[in-house]
């Protein structure tokens, strides 16, 4: 075996380890007193930032609307064909609302284009990363769970406004 | 005493010291976690029980109910026995190590050693070199070349650390005049302790001691990135358990050898017991607990030095055994000899 010349030779003190080990142990024991990082996870919770994409909701005016006015252009975008939007008109001054409102949570995968191409602000990705379900038609979620209070998603749609 | 008591003492010796032992190495794996789990600045086990207390049952029962795989190519016989080799040798060289002086109980004074034998040194050392035939029969017999190549590494790190070994001793030796392990712990008296007078023995013991029980930084028979699971990679349920067992109480073993030749055994440094005039048991119950805090201590030294080094290559290995601690051991020696010249030690 040929032997290599180092870019820096070791010195003495270096070469008997014993000093070097001691080092090493010292900074171990030193993090083993630092506080811990890990969450308790059901019991204690992570919470994002507003810049995190989580599960995509519907927003919900105050007076229990929700903003969309079914264009379809989430729908379109969608690139995992995970949206599927009904039509409809109303007598409210918008016009026109989805009478059905479906994302296929299966497909989703969190890509938040829905919310960015959307003209209303009205899709909007929430904070919630806690999704189970047991069946896939549990996966399919309607308006009855993508409606959420405006007043919940005050942190994404400022998020938006700001760097959208 | 007749013959009887000293079976039926023996027996209850033996009986206590193995059930401390196992319960000593289930928490030894748990604290193994936890530790671990400290240093990388995480949590660890922490859900079965107060604080995950019963992990070690829960980890227990988990690879008692795993199905038992005996590869096609493996030597069944041997397959079998290396695991119960292993356990053997880890769970009999504790007879020979004191954990306390004589106790009084009664009307019998009773030593606190499971086998008072004049040449208990020697004793370990055959049953530490024993233990490789564990290790090599498992990488042998299994049949797959990761058990082989963990094998043969293993056999030949062994074989190159005993030599250390044994030559670190003998400057305990020595100094003690007696193979015994209770007259060494008595040469050593309160303070006078072994890893003071001869530190470079000492270090060399304690090197060898991490390489034979085959820990990190020396865990090449097992080395995850090249040799899967080394040894024990064909090994499952609880014969995979046997070697899991093996390995840690190959760590109280360690641990109890070094507090005995080198640590003053189950004397406080400093702080005469004798004399409090405390009545006989109190003394020996303190004396016992000075000898867990010790090994206690060496345990988490274990556990710590595993979490903090990295691994060995195997040339520097065999470098370092042969062309460092060899020499370095024999330098012991020397000097322990010279100090008895010079001092009339």
């Amino acid at each position: 075996m040929a032997v290599k010349k180092r870019k820096k030779d070791l010195t003495f003190l270096e070469k008997i380890y014993i000093p070097e080990i001691v080092k090493g142990l010292s900074l171990t024991l030193k993090s083993m007193l630092k506080p811990k990082f890990t969450l308790k996870y059901p019991e204690e919770k992570f919470i994002p930032p507003a810049s995190y994409r989580g599960r995509p909701v519907l927003v919900q005016e105050e007076n229990g609307q929700e903003r969309c006015v079914a264009c379809g252009l989430c729908s379109r975008v969608c690139p995992s064909l995970a949206i599927e939007v009904l039509a409809s008109e109303t007598e409210a001054e918008k016009e026109r609302y989805p009478v059905k409102f479906e994302i296929n949570m299966i497909r989703c995968i969190f890509c938040g284009l829905c919310e960015e191409v959307c003209p209303e602000e009205a899709i909007v990705m929430s904070k919630d990363y806690e999704m189970a379900f047991t069946n896939r038609e549990e996966a399919i979620y309607g308006k009855d769970k993508l409606l959420v209070p405006v007043s919940q998603l005050q942190d994404r749609i400022e998020f938006l406004r700001q760097y959208k | 005493m007749n013959v009887w008591e000293i079976i039926g003492f023996t027996l209850v010796k033996i009986v206590i010291i193995l059930h401390v032992m196992l319960l000593t190495v289930s928490y030894l794996v748990y604290f193994e976690r936890r530790i671990s789990a400290w240093v990388q600045n995480r949590l660890g086990p922490n859900r079965v029980g107060w604080e995950g207390v019963l992990q070690p049952f829960a980890d227990v029962l988990k690879l008692l109910l795993k199905e038992d795989i005996v590869p096609y190519q493996a030597n069944k016989k041997i397959h079998t026995l290396a695991p119960i080799i292993a356990l053997f040798v880890a769970f009999t060289t504790y007879a020979v190590i004191p954990i306390g002086p004589a106790i009084e109980l009664f009307g019998y004074t009773i030593p606190l050693v499971v086998a008072d034998v004049n040449m208990g040194i020697l004793y370990v050392l055959a049953l530490t070199s024993l233990g490789v035939y564990a290790i090599t029969f498992a990488g042998w017999s299994s049949g797959s070349k990761y058990s082989l190549l963990g094998g043969i590494r293993s056999s030949a790190q062994m074989i190159s650390y005993e030599i250390s070994m044994g030559f670190s001793i003998g400057g305990v030796i020595l100094l003690a005049e007696s193979l015994r392990p209770l007259a060494i712990v008595d040469s050593q008296g309160q303070w006078f302790w072994n890893a003071w007078i001869q530190p470079i023995g000492f270090i060399t013991f304690v090197v060898s001691a991490f390489a034979e029980t085959n820990r990190l930084p020396f865990d090449l028979p097992e080395a995850e990135p090249e040799l899967v699971g080394g040894f024990h990679t064909e090994y499952s349920s609880m014969k995979f358990a046997g070697f899991f067992l093996a390995e840690y109480a190959n760590m109280i073993i360690a641990s109890g050898l070094i507090v005995t030749l080198y640590l003053g055994g189950y004397y406080i440094p400093f702080i005469n017991i004798g004399t409090f005039g405390l009545p006989n048991w109190a003394e020996v119950l303190i004396y016992v607990g000075a000898f867990s805090f010790k090994i206690v201590a060496l345990l988490f030294f274990f556990i710590w030095v595993r979490w903090s080094l990295p691994r060995f290559r195997y040339d520097q290995l065999m470098n370092l055994g042969w062309k460092v601690m060899f020499p370095l051991s024999l330098v012991n020696i020397i000097w322990v000899a010279v100090l008895i010249m010079l001092f009339n030690l």
